[in-house]
């Protein structure tokens, strides 16, 4: 009763402060989304699906998916099933909240009517469902690897308080239900039970101590539950209205980064997902302890944890509650304090434009901005150049002798302000160009490009997605070589853009495309991101060794990618040639003669 | 009135007057900085540089010869871009280098 | 009946050492997975400082060594110790027993295309120390265009000194090779400009200094203090090098007919394969451990097998025949 009573409270404190956390204009977009039928329906189906049945756990792993479904959904069940039985006998409605939880102890009913005995029956059913869960979530503490996860999360002193509380529950209900089975009646499971304890214990005494205990395993769970990892269950109820009303982080803090933090379960998926994994002194860096820390407010470990983080953005894809373990990284990076504030608005465009020497405005005109890294792997910028000349585009290079830097990096490290004068400066540039595409081949610059540059009537492509175009309008034609390749989905390109399909299919036009271990959102980082501030050269080797490894699962010719920066680190260790998806355009491109 | 010529203080530096305090809290930060071998790799391939001045090899000489001024005003035009991080034969974390010089220095 | 001696590699060491065990009074047997000896040396043309021929002083070794068997074309499948003894067995069917066995392996080029910023194999003008050593030889390289050729530039340390190349160690020899190429390309281009673009200017060895002065003041070699970060090619196929000039402060760039790239020295993958049978360990820069890096560099941990030259690290040439020689007196010393 007190724990609910302290848990509804709580909860409601929390709510609010968070909404209120929230910048003005996001607070207007999340209550017109609340009443928008169309998020609406999406917040009830997301709610139903991802809070009690756990979809995305049962799409990664029926067991894990089970375990947590049966319980989550289990008990929900119980109380909805709870709340009808209360409805239908206490005709004066129960005041108490408390009324339906401990129903089978105030009120002998029968359960000769079908209905009730229909009740009863669901009762256990749902029950038993519960019990299976927790049996399961046991086994799981014990050997995690029988569910297929390498590691799990080390759980706090807390959690563990909650861990067992949450255990003792549904063994101290079924109990106590056991017990009183003969008075108020119950079904399958709790009438037998309650055979075996007559057979041998013959009288009501212990029924008032197992009601008790659950009662206080179920208190004990609810008064910690804020302090606990269990705290995700109400508040991810919050975070998919906000997500779906699609509001971005923008506080390190507070807002929708406080109520990612406590919806994170502690599951530890992001765990085995991490890229940094391979190495045992980096698992306390995922993200699951970043937002442990972050509750903690344990500033030094929060920074230390963000800035070695490589941003390669997988625990963000595989977190069955949707937590953006990059994104809060680089808003945690945003307020941090420096004494020397970089400022690039003295760069004169001007003269940039002028050593670019475009040559008037004209329809169709396509410029190629390299980026700063493909300045040092000069393979692709030669095939990208060739790839147009040979398909008779009309091109230019915007940073033939070096430009300026897309801002992404600088962004990463959490410097906003600067990368919005980048951004300016580079806008001047492509606005006088009077081209009406603009072509990237690396996806760092892509990113950007797509998400925070303003070039209105300027369509923005990487070039993987170019050269598919290419293909498709017959405007180069490719001869087929029995080459494999493999793929390596760069993180900024496939997680961070959503560009997965193009390439495959590009290079399928060139050779047979094997896939690797790992693949699409699932796709290791090569280690060289630049999203890790504070990884030094020599702790990144492993990492990058791991993702070759998982690369050369299926043994390709030859490992194709689409970013300088994937390019170079994997030739450095790679066994076996590494080539950018231009490269193998060009080389296998049926020329005129 | 402008004598076309002033008393400067020496313009030798004094390494027995170099407060290297500051250096060696970056140190701390980043044990790197003591890694470089002064090639110039970092400065020819900056892509700022061409801009701003902006040299790295410079601004790890001028911060442990004491010239702090000329270092923090260098600084000031990294673009934080991460290519001299990949030519550095050293392999020298440069942006974290940058960064924390970036947290211990002040500008005037 | 002379006793076997297992030398592995035909190059210079393996060369000099078979030479001083022929007049030792042992069988040396030379095993060479090329087909012709004389190593990386017989791919030069003149050595520094004296710019004596480098053909000539394999045909010395070869003709000194010519009692000795000699297998070329071969590579060693398998060693294994039996009691005091090696036996080992060669791609040619043929196995040997010996109670020595010398590992003059040597080293292996760096793969200059390794470091695709220096743009070698990706631009025409761009071509490696051998590649220029080769047309010292023959004249034949198409890269080259002797009509044309009004600027050059040297590159030191390709993938040496180079934590991303996973070499960090210094090749030694490529200052003063850069010096004695640069050199020769004045003689050859005397309207030429020659940039040499280093890092450490390490002239360590008898004459180097010398050869170094006269580059400058003879040829008017010019010497740029910084290294290349990167190479990019213009509409002509003319290279431009873009670097520091770290002594002036500033960068700089200038266009080339022709980069050379000196490459270097770098661990030899089939000396470690082939020590590996033998569990004989690599140093920290991955060449061969010798017992004793200051007091006994021909000795290896293991009882029987002896070092020469380059499979320890990088050597001159004097060096290494010194080397060639202490190991054929330390075997004879074992044996007896």
């Amino acid at each position: 009763m007190i724990g609910m009573i302290f848990i509804l409270t709580y909860c409601v404190i929390g709510l609010v402060r968070i909404i209120l956390q929230l910048p003005k204009d996001d607070r207007r977009k999340f209550f017109l989304s609340l009443i928008n039928p169309v998020t609406m329906m999406k917040n009830i189906r997301d709610i139903i699906c991802d809070c009690l049945l756990h979809v995305k756990i049962w799409k990664r792993n029926k067991l894990l998916g089970y375990m947590h479904s049966s319980i989550a959904f289990g008990w929900f069940m119980l109380i909805v099933i709870g709340h009808i039985e209360v409805f239908l006998y206490v005709p004066h409605r129960a005041k108490f909240l408390y009324y339906p939880i401990f129903f089978r102890y105030f009120v002998a009913e029968t359960d000769t009517t079908l209905k009730g005995s229909l009740l009863f029956f669901l009762m256990d059913f749902f029950l038993l469902v519960v019990l299976s869960g927790i049996f399961l979530a046991m086994i799981k503490r014990i050997r995690s690897r029988f569910f297929g996860m390498r590691r799990t999360t080390n759980p706090s002193f807390l959690d563990l308080v909650g861990l067992y509380s949450l255990w003792a529950i549904f063994p101290l209900r079924l109990l106590a239900e056991g017990f009183t089975a003969d008075i108020s009646g119950g079904s399958f499971l709790t009438k037998s039970l309650n055979h075996v304890f007559t057979a041998f214990l013959g009288n009501h005494v212990n029924m008032l101590p197992t009601w008790w205990a659950y009662s206080l395993a179920l208190g004990v769970f609810f008064c910690v539950l804020p302090f606990t990892r269990y705290m995700h269950i109400p508040t991810e109820i919050l975070l998919i209205p906000l997500r779906n009303a699609g509001i971005r982080i923008t506080n390190a803090r507070k807002g929708l980064a406080k109520a990612q933090v406590y919806s994170c379960p502690n599951c530890g998926l992001c765990i085995d997902a991490c890229p940094m994994g391979v190495m045992k002194t980096n698992i306390k860096d995922t993200t699951v302890y970043l937002n442990r820390q972050i509750r903690r407010r344990n500033e030094n470990r929060i920074e230390e944890i963000s800035d070695k983080c490589l941003l390669c953005g997988k625990c963000t894809a595989i977190c069955p509650v949707g937590v953006e373990g990059d994104k809060l990284r680089i808003a945690q990076r945003s307020i941090r304090k420096y004494g020397i504030s970089p400022d690039c608005s003295s760069i004169d465009t001007s003269g940039l434009i002028e050593e670019c020497n475009f040559s008037g405005p004209s329809d169709g005109k396509v410029l190629y901005f390299a980026g700063c890294m493909t300045a040092l792997t000069p393979k692709i910028s030669r095939a990208m150049c060739s790839v147009l000349s040979s398909a008779g585009i009309q091109y230019e290079m915007m940073d033939r002798d070096g430009g300026i830097c897309c801002g992404r990096p600088v962004m990463m490290a959490g410097r906003v302000e600067q990368a919005e004068e980048m951004i300016r400066k580079n806008t001047e540039i492509i606005k006088a160009s009077g081209a009406s595409v603009l072509l990237l081949s690396c996806p760092i610059c892509y990113k950007i490009f797509k998400e925070k540059y303003r070039l209105e009537g300027i369509r923005v492509v990487h070039h993987t997605e170019y050269l598919k175009e290419l293909i498709d309008s017959k405007s180069i034609r490719i001869s087929r070589n029995d080459l494999k390749y493999v793929y390596h989905d760069p993180c900024e390109l496939g997680r961070g853009c959503g560009i997965y399909e193009e390439p495959r299919k590009v290079i399928s036009e060139a050779g047979e495309l094997v896939e690797a271990g790992k693949h699409h959102k699932e796709s290791i980082c090569c280690g060289g991101s630049l999203g890790s501030l504070s990884l030094g050269f020599d702790k990144r080797q492993p990492m990058t060794e791991n993702a070759l490894n998982n690369l050369t699962a299926a043994s390709p010719d030859v490992i194709v990618t689409a970013c300088p920066l994937c390019l170079s680190t994997f030739s450095r260790y790679a066994d076996r040639p590494v080539e950018d998806i231009a490269e193998i355009i060009d080389k296998n491109m049926a020329r005129q003669a | 009135m402008d004598f076309g010529f002033g008393i400067a203080p020496s313009s030798a530096i004094n390494l027995d007057r170099t407060d290297l305090e500051k250096f060696e809290k970056v140190h701390d930060m980043e044990p790197d900085i003591y890694k470089c071998m002064a090639c110039g790799s970092c400065s020819a391939t900056c892509p700022a540089g061409r801009f701003t001045g902006m040299s790295l090899r410079k601004v790890i000489l001028d911060l442990q010869r004491g010239k702090e001024a000329e270092a923090i005003s260098m600084l000031k035009g990294c673009m934080l871009c991460g290519k001299c991080s990949m030519v550095c034969p050293r392999g020298i974390n440069t942006r974290h280098l940058i960064l924390s010089i970036c947290r211990t220095y002040k500008e005037e | 009946m002379k006793e076997n001696i297992i030398i592995i590699g035909g190059g210079i060491a393996g060369l000099e050492a078979a030479g001083q065990l022929i007049r030792l009074g042992y069988n040396p047997i030379i095993i060479e997975k090329e087909d012709h000896l004389g190593g990386h040396v017989a791919d030069w043309n003149c050595l520094f400082p004296d710019m004596s021929s480098a053909e000539e002083l394999v045909s010395k070794l070869i003709k000194n060594a010519a009692e000795a068997n000699i297998f070329t074309n071969t590579e060693i499948l398998f060693i294994n110790r039996l009691k005091d003894n090696y036996n080992v067995m060669l791609s040619n069917g043929i196995s040997i027993i010996a109670r020595v066995v010398l590992f003059a392996t040597g080293f292996k080029l760096f793969e200059a295309a390794k470091k695709e910023e220096y743009g070698y194999g990706i631009y025409d003008k761009v071509i490696t120390n051998r590649d220029l050593e080769h047309w010292f030889n023959t004249g034949d390289d198409s890269r080259i265009d002797t009509d044309e050729m009004e600027a050059i530039g040297f590159v030191h340390c390709v993938g040496s000194r180079d934590e991303k190349a996973k070499n960090p160690q210094c090749s030694k020899v490529c200052c003063i090779t850069a010096v004695k190429q640069a050199i020769e390309m004045k003689q050859k281009f005397p309207q030429a400009r020659i940039y040499c673009f280093y890092m450490d200017l390490r002239m360590f060895g008898k004459k180097y200094e010398d050869f170094y002065i006269s580059a400058q003041r003879d040829y008017g070699i010019r010497f740029i203090r910084g290294r290349v970060s990167e190479v990019s090619e213009n509409i002509d196929g003319k290279v431009i090098v873009k670097a520091e000039d770290t002594l002036a402060g500033k960068p700089v760039k200038v266009t080339l007919d022709l980069l050379v790239l000196m490459s270097g020295m770098v661990c030899n993958p089939d000396s470690t394969k082939v020590a590996g049978m033998v569990a004989l360990p690599a140093d920290t820069d991955g060449f061969l451990k010798s017992r004793d890096n200051i007091a006994d560099i021909t000795s290896s941990p293991k009882d029987g097998i002896f070092y020469a030259g380059a499979c320890t690290g990088p050597k001159t040439i004097p060096e290494t025949l010194a080397e060639a020689r202490t190991a054929a007196l330390n075997i004879h010393t074992y044996l007896q």
